[in-house]
């Protein structure tokens, strides 16, 4: 589902005498339907700029990064939009919103971007937010007034409405308790049981085990500075 | 698909002075597009030339009419573009004063706009006009109202609402949320968005906010001494910006 080949990225700084960085050469990954793999390696070894690359958020130098019949890097635009609203799901460490826009319509939106009726997408909406835990005098509230980890769980939730075949999530328990970082456990294990591809940044081992079938060391493609 | 909008090679000079240059995109239904830079980038020279504000020196603005398909809107007669500015079009201006008959009541002013394409049942007109200033939150009880009599967040909600009645495919936004507060302005974006996604209305926003760019702009245009000097996905410009000047832009935003 997710292929990922001779991927290599550097940044280049153009106010700061345009110091080219390298942060990734020659990366390499294949993830099957229903297969999670995790990336591991230090702080700063690329693990989220991999994954962001994969996201089509960062560009990528060379290389092929395909997800279902799409090349990232080649692709238009308007197809990664389109792969994004079906195809391509990303949970990330941080909650963007609209501001001022209730919980229940947050977490709705990628169901209604595909089509999905209100009726049905509330619904939906309710039943992730109730499992995750968010009380329900919060749902006609913004998200961003929300404390750290219950923005983390709505953005979770907003992750997992629409049934991806293929999602990216960067630290889905970090900041999570005992009962909250099970239900979450459980829903990428439901993703994968209903054939999600997944790629997965735990920095929590336990979780990594439980739900990872393979781990990928980011750190053996992060170029070498001479 | 065929693009809603095709622009090619858009150049127009204030005698010596440059306004934009070789500008080309591509636009399809159901897309925002952002342009940000800094004022006397040319972003909004390029807005008007798209809108047939102005009339471009060179290039191309082609536009897939509902009748006729793809049709190239600077060559095409003044009715025919003036009809489109009327039906397909909608073009909200930075100052809603602009945009709208300010000695005209509320309901008038959207009422103007159907009349212009030949609504005359003067209750289905109240009626679709109280309807619309309802979708944009402004009270029935306003309707009979001036919209001097409105607050800037008001007429430029009401400004909305007369653009949109008409249904149109495709609308021109001049720093929509430019001069409003920031309370305002969320209920904007996200109103904006709402209406965005269940019309399927492609639109053009010119801005040099990068918040409301990163909220509404599927998008992005990075406008500079008149060219274009980066585009691509919305979040992939902001995120890892490739052209120095986009680097500085981004870099020069305030956190709040």
């Amino acid at each position: 589902m997710i292929n990922i080949k001779n991927v290599s990225k550097n940044f280049t700084l153009h106010n700061q005498n345009s110091v080219e960085i390298p942060v990734m050469e020659n990366a390499n990954l294949t993830v099957k339907p229903g297969e999670c793999v995790g990336l591991t390696g230090a702080s700063g070894a690329g693990k989220s700029t991999l994954m962001r690359m994969v996201y089509g958020n960062y560009l990528t130098q060379a290389g092929r990064i395909m997800v279902g019949d799409l090349d990232i890097v080649t692709a238009l635009p308007r197809q990664i939009l389109e792969l994004r609203r079906e195809t391509l799901g990303y949970v990330s460490q941080f909650l963007r919103v609209v501001p001022r826009v209730p919980t229940l319509d947050v977490v709705s939106e990628p169901m209604l971007a595909v089509g999905v009726s209100r009726d049905a997408a509330h619904e939906r909406a309710r039943e992730l937010l109730t499992k995750l835990r968010i009380p329900e005098r919060l749902w006609q509230l913004s998200p961003l007034t929300f404390s750290g980890g219950e923005q983390q769980r709505v953005n979770i939730a907003r992750g997992f409405a629409h049934e991806y075949p293929a999602m990216l999530l960067d630290e889905p328990t970090a900041s999570l308790d005992v009962a909250n970082r099970e239900t979450v456990l459980s829903l990428i294990e439901d993703a994968k049981a209903r054939g999600a591809a997944i790629i997965g940044i735990f920095h929590d081992e336990a979780a990594r085990a439980r739900v990872c079938d393979r781990e990928i060391d980011v750190s053996t493609y992060t170029p070498k500075v001479v | 698909m065929t693009p809603l909008l095709k622009v090619e090679n858009v150049s127009k000079y204030y005698g010596n002075r440059l306004g934009c240059r070789d500008v080309s995109f591509e636009l399809y239904p159901g897309e925002v597009l952002g342009i940000v830079g800094e004022s006397g980038s040319g972003k909004s020279t390029l807005l008007n030339c798209l809108a047939g504000h102005l009339e471009p020196d060179t290039g191309e603005v082609v536009f897939d009419t509902r009748a006729n398909g793809p049709k190239d809107t600077v060559t095409m007669s003044e009715p025919e573009r003036r009809m489109l500015s009327r039906t397909d079009w909608a073009f909200v201006h930075q100052n809603p004063r602009d945009g709208l008959r300010m000695s005209v009541s509320a309901g008038g002013n959207v009422g103007e706009r159907l009349m212009a394409v030949g609504a005359r049942h003067y209750g289905n007109i109240r009626s679709t006009a109280i309807d619309w200033l309802d979708k944009v939150e402004i009270n029935e009880d306003r309707t009979d109202d001036r919209p001097s009599e409105f607050s800037g967040g008001m007429q430029q909600r009401l400004q909305i609402a007369r653009n949109l009645v008409t249904g149109p495919r495709l609308i021109f936004m001049d720093e929509p949320t430019g001069g409003l507060d920031v309370s305002v302005q969320a209920r904007l974006l996200d109103l904006l968005r709402g209406l965005v996604r269940e019309l399927g209305l492609s639109a053009i926003v010119v801005t040099h906010d990068l918040a409301v760019v990163r909220l509404l702009a599927d998008r992005l245009m990075v406008m500079k001494d008149g060219h274009v000097i980066e585009t691509g996905l919305t979040d992939q410009v902001l995120d890892d910006p490739q052209h120095g000047y986009t680097q500085l832009l981004v870099s020069s935003v305030l956190q709040v």
